[in-house]
């Protein structure tokens, strides 16, 4: 099973040299001070990565001389349609990465996700046609047994990350309505695709097509994987996005594993190791946080019923409404504010103007902090970004375990486009949907002020939340934006 | 590399990146996404031989999309990250 023998040793010794930048580049992440270096870190291993690949597999054609034999010549038009590929890529990058608002970061994401997917498909689908070209070919012209293995199940990670990486984009970017889409028996559809693709890549595997290109099961292992990567993502909802994106991160470490394995590349294998493994932590903190096992989000339909349950009788229930200027007396007078930002500032791009009224209060000698559940927003950490991109200063940044204790001693805590995650319901209601989730308890500080659109429609989770009508809570209804600018004003 | 050596290191890498991945601030959990997106693109080594290698068109020009695609990834992934990092500062206090 010597199948890279032709790696030289120094390439073998580079490519783990990348490796090891790529677990430095994560390392790194421990603390911001630290993370621009790992940044760093992971572009020079991915620097010694390509450029012993460009070194070892120069680009080549055979040439039959007079005297029949065959050798290989450099191939300089192969070379130059190579570089053109990295430069086209290299400009719609960083062109991207240059204009994106911090708020689409989600998307982003899930969209890279979807590239790293489509070329673990593209790299399989190419060592299938000419597996002559990676050294996958015995002594008999097929293609090794391990490697058809490891070949498919690259191909089908591979399409399944691509396809559900661009359903995760289209709910994230709005192109698709966030809500859940259920077929009926999807179970059932989703089971029987996904035990037919395993079925194929087993048929694949043992059956005698082991030359380049041969028989059609490849493709159709391709197609089957597109279409259940599809179907997994349609049925989850947009709240639930955090652990899906999470999770299509993981898929995309493990189909660059699956393409090292085929290569015999360490650096290709550390990194799938380190990506998946990276990606399934989050998911499960993700799914921690909001108190739900992988397997219920997976199954999707979460928040299906949000408008029934909204529909309720606490409707007509007395609230106090309060405006602008009745906030920012509250703050002003306050000695200790903590701010809860949600999903809703991102939509309504209110990070700017409340790390405004941030620093306002500051001057005026208020202690502000700001405190940040764990699936806060679409995609972890993303109300950190957020504030990092207003400039508020990450040390006064915490996150829900660090922080919630201080609540008691809070005069104010001011919750900006957060509903599910203040809700004390996760405590006390054995049937809500949302019981038993780590909350930041709001309700402890002296007054909560809740920045909302109005006061129809629960969360997303369909769940009424019962501190809108505390004595101790004033409803700042308005666009959250607007209002932060106009408390601002008043300040 | 014979099959065992590569899963050694392919089952190490695992434990390495769970112990490296739990260290990582919660804060920076986002620019740990865009990151590990980027460095996934590694995958860019398979493309690389796929366009480089001799013989069969078709494989060569999948492999020269898939260059573009991993390219966009590499390059958009660790500047999006970089534009991230860049603003997680700590403030000085003001007087």
């Amino acid at each position: 099973m010597e199948h890279s023998a032709a790696t030289p040793a120094w390439a073998a010794i580079a490519y783990l040299i990348a490796g090891v930048c790529f677990i430095l580049a994560l390392r790194g992440l421990s603390s911001p001070e630290s993370s621009r270096a790992g940044n760093r870190y992971g572009m020079i291993g991915m620097l010694v990565a390509v450029v012993t690949t460009l070194v070892t597999h120069p680009p080549v054609s055979l040439v039959e001389s007079a005297t029949g034999t065959i050798s290989q010549v450099f191939n300089t038009t192969d070379a130059l349609l190579i570089v053109a590929a990295i430069v086209i890529g290299a400009v719609v990058g960083l062109t991207i990465a240059r204009r994106i608002a911090m708020t689409q970061m989600p998307q982003l994401v899930a969209a890279f996700h979807s590239l790293v997917g489509m070329a673990a498909v593209l790299v399989a689908l190419a060592a299938w046609l000419n597996p002559g070209g990676f050294g996958l070919l015995d002594a008999t012209g097929q293609i090794f047994l391990v490697s058809r293995i490891e070949m498919a199940l690259g191909a089908a990670i591979g399409a399944i990350t691509f396809s559900g990486s661009v359903i995760a984009f289209a709910k994230l970017n709005g192109n698709m309505s966030g809500a859940p889409i259920l077929l009926p028996a999807r179970h059932v559809i989703n089971f029987g695709i996904l035990g037919a693709i395993l079925v194929l890549i087993a048929a694949y595997v043992l059956s005698g097509a082991g030359g380049p290109g041969e028989g059609t099961l490849i493709p159709i292992i391709v197609v089957l994987s597109f279409i259940i990567g599809f179907l997994l993502i349609i049925p989850i909802g947009g709240a639930d996005m955090p652990v899906v994106v999470s999770m299509l991160n993981s898929y995309s470490g493990w189909a660059a594993a699956a393409m090292g394995f085929t290569l015999s590349n360490s650096a290709m294998i550390i990194t799938g190791a380190l990506v998946g493994s990276s990606g399934a932590i989050l998911s499960y903190i993700m799914c921690a946080a909001m108190n739900r096992s992988f397997i219920s989000v997976i199954a999707g339909g979460f928040g299906q019923d949000a408008s029934a349950a909204a529909g309720g009788p606490a409707i007509d229930r007395p609230y106090k409404a309060g405006s602008a200027d009745d906030a920012a007396f509250l703050l002003k007078n306050a000695e200790k504010v903590i701010i809860v930002p949600g999903y809703g500032m991102a939509v309504a791009q209110a990070q700017h103007v409340l790390r405004e009224m941030g620093d306002l209060l500051e001057e005026q000698g208020v202690d502000v902090r700001y405190a940040i559940h764990p699936v806060a927003g679409r995609m972890p950490g993303h109300m950190n970004v957020l504030l990092a991109e207003a400039n508020v200063s990450y040390d006064k940044v915490f996150e829900l375990e660090d922080i919630n204790s201080d609540f008691g001693q809070a005069d104010v805590a001011f919750v900006i486009g957060a509903n599910d995650v203040t809700n004390p319901a996760a405590k006390t209601d054995k049937t809500s949907a949302i019981y038993g989730m780590p909350i930041l308890d709001v309700e402890n500080a002296k007054t909560t002020l809740f920045i909302k659109r109005s006061m129809g429609g629960a969360g997303y989770a369909g769940v009424e939340n019962e501190l809108f009508f505390r004595d101790n809570t004033m409803m700042l209804l308005s666009d959250a934006k607007k209002m932060v600018e106009e408390i601002v004003k008043a300040l | 590399m014979d099959f065992i050596s590569i899963l050694s290191i392919f089952v190490l890498a695992c434990f390495v990146g769970y112990y490296v991945v739990w260290s990582v601030t919660p804060a920076l959990h986002t620019p740990l996404m865009a990151v590990t997106n980027a460095i996934s693109s590694v995958i860019i080594v398979g493309a690389l031989i796929a366009a480089a290698a001799a013989s069969v068109p078709a494989a060569k020009w999948i492999g020269l999309v898939a260059v573009a695609l991993a390219s966009v990834n590499i390059f958009g992934g660790f500047a999006v990250t970089a534009r991230m990092l860049a603003m997680y500062k700590k403030k000085e206090k003001k007087g």
